[in-house]
């Protein structure tokens, strides 16, 4: 048996030398006069686990419906698999996909769900009930098929429409919100089951998210997206450690955003006057003085003391807050220019003596915490 | 209040279920028994023309309870046949409202919203004015020197007027536009919940438009379709004016005949008799009706 490569190993995207599976080119879509997707280009390549991530109405669901052929773009191109599909009618495409509500036919059972894309496909019937019964296993519903979907639970309901959109093996499988109707736990389960799936299987995912945990846990990639425009392609840490501007730092985990002017912008050093103060960063090209720019930091990367400690940014203040998550706690310390800063910190088992309420404290990071954002 | 009603023995909810429980028993359950007595009863020459139910001759009680009614329906064919015509004229009406209503009900449900609510008022709107009326004005369309003879006549497609009016066919037309509404209504009902993601689903799965509409469309608005059907199917087997209207001599309904008992032949047992049976006739597609149903909602 071949294994077929996977893509969140080979990381073709890299290398950029293998031809995307996937190619959007300047992709817009107007409803009226509102482009719901605005100029959108996008490579994706074979056997990737896709994220577009963004809050409601920020296009990912259009998009996805472009590349299913449930929408024409107002201009631009789609190619899957090196042929265009301007003129490829939705049920000839070589997508399935995966539809939020799930969509099960509630007239039909299980097997009969499944097993209508072969039999539209002119699949023998006998040959299309066994591949069914090989699906029903693989998501683990043997023994279901005749049950009607209202009979099913929420996570049964998820996989029926998974085995109904991968039943014809499409080179291209588009999920909108797989997980979104699963509670939380189910969810976290089944996050790993589909990725399984989409390894044994070598498909390619491209899934519609609004939750960055799950995009952070699902894809090879994710392209974060805004009012129609994509902010960010990135592996998931390249996103989290390396965010491009403000929307995204934000979008993606917590952080602390200051507002600063870039005071000295040399090759060895590289300083700004943020809000809450003065910050040293790492120098960065590009930046000129008096430049308006962000200034992002991650709780996690600043360190919390009772007593002063050496260190490139460091300042006081007083805890406001405490927030015990169990592995970690987050603090809302106050500084004294009445700036408000976020910080988190694992709980140790053997920590008898935890900072609390009202303590004063000093809180220090390194200059290369900082990520200076000029948009 | 509430404790001075409940003082008297009264609840809530039995005040409100008792409103429509005394109307069923004053204007349904007490005439239909009026309606069966008379229906056994023998009929005589006098003012009511039927016999009482009992009579003291003598001192002694006498029943005059017979069924004889019933048997002389049996008996002579014509009682029989019209029945059977009705049947068949509802059945025709009922499928040729449904390939006429079911289009419309479908574009209606489709519709974007403000054109759907006029499209909704445009399908109700013949309510507003007398369903006599509108069925004469079928006459005037319908006849020999009528707007579809002198239309056809005059662009030259036929040389002599087509005789329409008193044929099955003006019954036909008379009735599927009569009861149109009552077709679209149930189903546009049934059809403007009809999630659009099932059609994209099996668009998706490779389906073409003509088999996502037999295999889920159509299936899917099966609950409209016999809600539907039951509302024209039922009230046509009783129809009355239009086949009188628009029928010719030989048009047999059973409404007709029930109709020419009461008040040409003023045989009032006999007349009940053809309504009990009639009434017989239409319970049996309302249980059909609804044991399908509750089929539909078991499974």
């Amino acid at each position: 048996m071949i294994t077929p490569s996977i893509a969140a190993d080979a990381k073709p995207w890299r290398a950029r030398t293998e031809t995307p599976f996937v190619r959007v080119t300047n992709l817009t879509k107007k409803f009226g006069e509102v482009a719901a997707v605005d100029d959108i280009s996008l490579d994706i390549y074979k056997g990737e686990l896709f994220c577009l991530l963004g809050g409601s109405g920020c296009g990912k669901s259009t998009l996805l419906r472009m590349l299913a052929g449930f929408e024409t773009p107002t201009s631009g191109q789609i190619l899957i698999d090196g042929q265009d599909m301007a003129n490829v009618a939705a049920n000839q495409r070589p997508t399935n996909m995966m539809f939020q509500s799930y969509a099960l036919f509630p007239h039909m059972t299980v097997e009969k769900n499944v097993i209508y894309g072969l039999l539209r496909e002119g699949v023998p019937k006998v040959e299309a009930q066994d591949r069914v019964a090989d699906m029903l296993r693989l998501v683990k519903l043997d023994g279901f098929a005749k049950r009607k979907p209202h009979q099913l639970s929420g996570g049964q309901q998820q996989r029926v429409a998974l085995a109904r959109s991968l039943i014809k093996q499409p080179k291209l499988l588009l999920l909108d919100e797989p997980l979104g109707a699963l509670d939380k736990k189910l969810r976290e389960e089944t996050q790993f089951e589909l990725i399984k799936i989409q390894e044994d299987l070598g498909v390619t995912f491209i899934v519609v998210t609004h939750d960055q945990e799950e995009a952070m846990t699902l894809s090879t990639r994710i392209g974060v997206m805004d009012a129609g425009k994509i902010e960010q392609v990135g592996e998931p840490r390249e996103i989290y450690e390396t965010p491009n501007s403000k929307y995204v730092a934000d979008f993606i985990g917590s952080v602390n955003v200051f507002d600063a002017k870039v005071e000295i912008a040399a090759p060895d050093m590289m300083r700004v006057n943020a809000d809450i103060g003065p910050i040293l960063t790492e120098p960065m090209s590009g930046l000129t003085a008096n430049q308006t720019v962000h200034v992002a930091v991650r709780p996690e990367r600043i360190h919390l003391s009772r007593d002063k400690v050496e260190a490139d940014n460091s300042m006081a203040g007083v805890v406001q807050e405490v927030a015990y998550l169990g592995n970690i706690s987050v603090y809302h310390v106050v500084l004294e220019n009445g700036h408000q800063i976020k910080v988190s910190a694992a709980n140790s088992l053997h920590d008898d003596n935890p900072i609390t309420w009202d303590e004063n404290v000093f809180v220090s990071w390194s200059a290369a915490a900082n990520r200076v954002l000029t948009r | 209040m509430k404790s001075f009603l409940s003082k008297l023995g009264f609840s809530g909810r039995g005040l409100v279920i008792a409103v429509p429980t005394v109307w069923l028993v004053a204007f349904f359950l007490i005439p239909f028994l009026v309606v069966l007595k008379i229906s056994v009863s023998e009929p005589r020459i006098a003012i009511p023309p039927y016999a009482p139910l009992w009579e003291t001759v003598n001192g002694a009680i006498k029943f005059n309870i017979n069924f004889e009614n019933y048997a002389y329906m049996w008996e002579d064919s014509l009682y029989v046949n019209a029945y059977l015509s009705s049947v068949k004229i509802a059945a025709i009406s009922t499928i040729l409202t449904l390939i006429v209503g079911y289009p419309m009900a479908y574009y209606i449900a489709r519709s974007p919203e403000p054109r759907r609510s006029i499209l909704l008022l445009l399908i109700v709107l013949p309510f507003w004015t007398s369903f006599l009326l509108r069925v004469y004005a079928w006459i005037g369309i319908l006849k020999t020197k009528g707007v579809i003879n002198h239309f056809l006549l005059s662009v030259g497609i036929i040389d002599e007027p087509i005789i329409m009016m008193q044929t099955d066919f003006a019954v036909y037309v008379g009735i599927v536009y009569t009861y149109l509404p009552f077709m679209i209504l149930p189903l546009y009902a049934n059809l403007v919940k009809l999630d659009n993601s099932l059609l994209e689903a099996s668009t998706d799965l490779g389906a073409g438009r003509v088999s996502t509409f037999f295999r889920i469309t159509f299936p899917l608005s099966w609950p409209g379709v016999l809600a539907g059907s039951m509302l024209v199917f039922i009230p046509v087997i009783g129809e009355f004016v239009i086949p009188t209207l628009l029928g010719g001599p030989d048009t047999l309904m059973i409404g007709k005949v029930l109709w020419n008992e009461y008040f040409s032949n003023r045989d009032w047992p006999v007349a009940s008799a053809v309504a009990m049976v009639m009434l017989i006739v239409m319970v049996i597609p309302i249980m059909i009706l609804q044991n399908a149903q509750n089929r539909e909602a078991k499974t």
